[in-house]
């Protein structure tokens, strides 16, 4: 079962940060996210890929399905 | 393709060096000297515009703040960014751009201002960049105690359009200037109200930097924040660009003049620069933008940051009304009483919205 989260609705920077933190607890995996902004769309994947993480995006309606995985 | 090259990083080094040049050439245009964008002082002049403030020689509606506004509102329609949003507690960012707006005004900058003044020479700037650093770092650890405002929620689409349009009725009152009995419009006659450039231009070049400031998610605030708190230096070229922009063609247009004293709509109370830009970094980080970014988010729908620049807006009519704001001369006779009621306030609101306060309260329960 993959972990998921949910940071819709939450103001800079806590989207990322609440990802990074889960990012570096698990150290590999699978962590599903579900965004509604572009900025922490783009926050949260240019992160995770900063730190060594693959990050695959998927619309769903105007919002967004962030699969990180390691 | 073309959203990959909007968050590319030569993107947001494209953007710092266009705001740069830009606020360098509206100075040369007319804008008054290290202001030639700079988003606390602007919003300032439109409240004295408005009468909010009797402040005679900052008062005037700058148009490049309703071109920030249009310009994110024009990508987030073109891009499908545009989403009507609020209810993250808005009072609390009311207050946060309140004070946000008081402590810019003791320093005479916002976190743009900041560094285009450093870019023109002027050295009281230095102690303001400091106090802006320590106020994000005090935001900083607020956040990672567990800050968190709430999450907002997606609302009608007319709530989203309400600042666009609060900004149309700013630039018809702009281009019409009507004259009513009580004296407004409020444009000044001299000081740095009545320094402008064309309106046209300023709007124009506005709008360019709205529409590439949303798509970047352009952030003096997040640049240094991130920087500290992720490590990510993505922002943080972005305001360097910005800064070696200004400064390259400040020297080509021969406005660099490095000094401490007699610099332009500055002091040299250095305790203060540092104090006042404590409480605005502070309450920006709180907030989660810097003033700026607050404009480019409500031009996408977001209304709990258009609610922080009414907050910014109403702080500057009380700040000039009871002496809060500083003068080229110093510090206003309340001033420093301001900032640290302001820091007071910031750090309680940072206390009790982060987990320090709210374990607190449940064991209260």
């Amino acid at each position: 079962m993959n972990q998921r989260i949910d940071v819709r609705g939450l103001s800079c920077p806590l989207p990322v940060v609440n990802v990074r933190n889960i990012l570096l607890e698990i150290k590999n995996g699978i962590l599903e996210v579900l965004v509604d902004t572009g900025t922490s769309k783009d926050n949260i994947t240019r992160m995770a890929i900063n730190i060594g993480w693959k990050v695959e995006i998927k619309e769903e309606g105007d919002e967004y399905l962030l699969t990180i995985s390691k | 393709m073309l959203k990959e090259f909007f968050s590319s990083r030569n993107h947001v080094i494209f953007t710092g060096i266009f705001i740069g040049i830009s606020a360098a050439f509206l100075q040369k245009l007319g804008n008054p000297p290290n202001m030639g964008i700079c988003v606390a002082c602007m919003e300032r002049d439109i409240a004295g515009a408005l009468g909010l403030h009797q402040a005679e020689v900052v008062q005037y509606i700058r148009p490049e703040i309703i071109g920030f506004v249009f310009g994110s509102l024009i990508a987030a329609l073109i891009f499908k960014e545009f989403k009507a949003r609020s209810g993250s507690n808005p009072l609390i960012r009311f207050v946060l751009g309140f004070f946000a707006m008081i402590g810019a005004l003791v320093f005479l900058g916002c976190p743009w201002r900041t560094l285009l003044r450093l870019a023109g020479g002027d050295g009281n700037a230095l102690f303001g960049l400091v106090g802006l650093v320590v106020g994000i770092w005090i935001g900083i650890f607020f956040i990672k105690s567990g800050y968190n405002l709430g999450r907002n929620q997606r609302t009608h689409p007319l709530v989203g359009w309400i600042m666009p349009i609060m900004m149309v009725g700013l630039l018809l009152l702009l281009i019409f200037q009507p004259q009513l009995p009580s004296g407004a419009v409020f444009f000044s006659s001299k000081g740095p109200g009545a320094q402008h450039a064309p309106i046209f231009i300023s709007l124009v070049v506005a709008i360019v930097i709205g529409f590439f400031a949303q798509r970047t998610r352009f952030c003096t605030i997040a640049a240094i924040r991130d920087l500290i708190l992720i490590k990510d230096t993505y922002l943080f070229t972005g305001i360097i660009s910005l800064l070696l922009a200004a400064l390259a063609s400040n020297l080509i247009l021969k406005q660099f003049h490095p000094g401490f004293q007699g610099q332009p709509i500055a002091h040299s109370y250095q305790l203060w620069n540092f104090g006042g830009m404590v409480l605005a970094g502070l309450a920006f980080t709180l907030a989660g933008g810097c003033p700026g970014r607050q404009l480019f988010l409500s031009g996408e729908g977001d209304a709990d940051a258009a609610i922080f620049v009414i907050g910014m807006i109403v702080g500057a009519g009380f700040s000039h009304n009871f002496a809060t704001a500083s003068s080229p001369k110093g510090p206003g006779l309340w001033g420093a009483a301001s900032v640290i009621a302001g820091l007071i306030i910031c750090i309680i609101v940072g206390f009790s919205m982060s987990d320090l306060g709210k374990k607190r309260m449940e064991v209260k329960r």
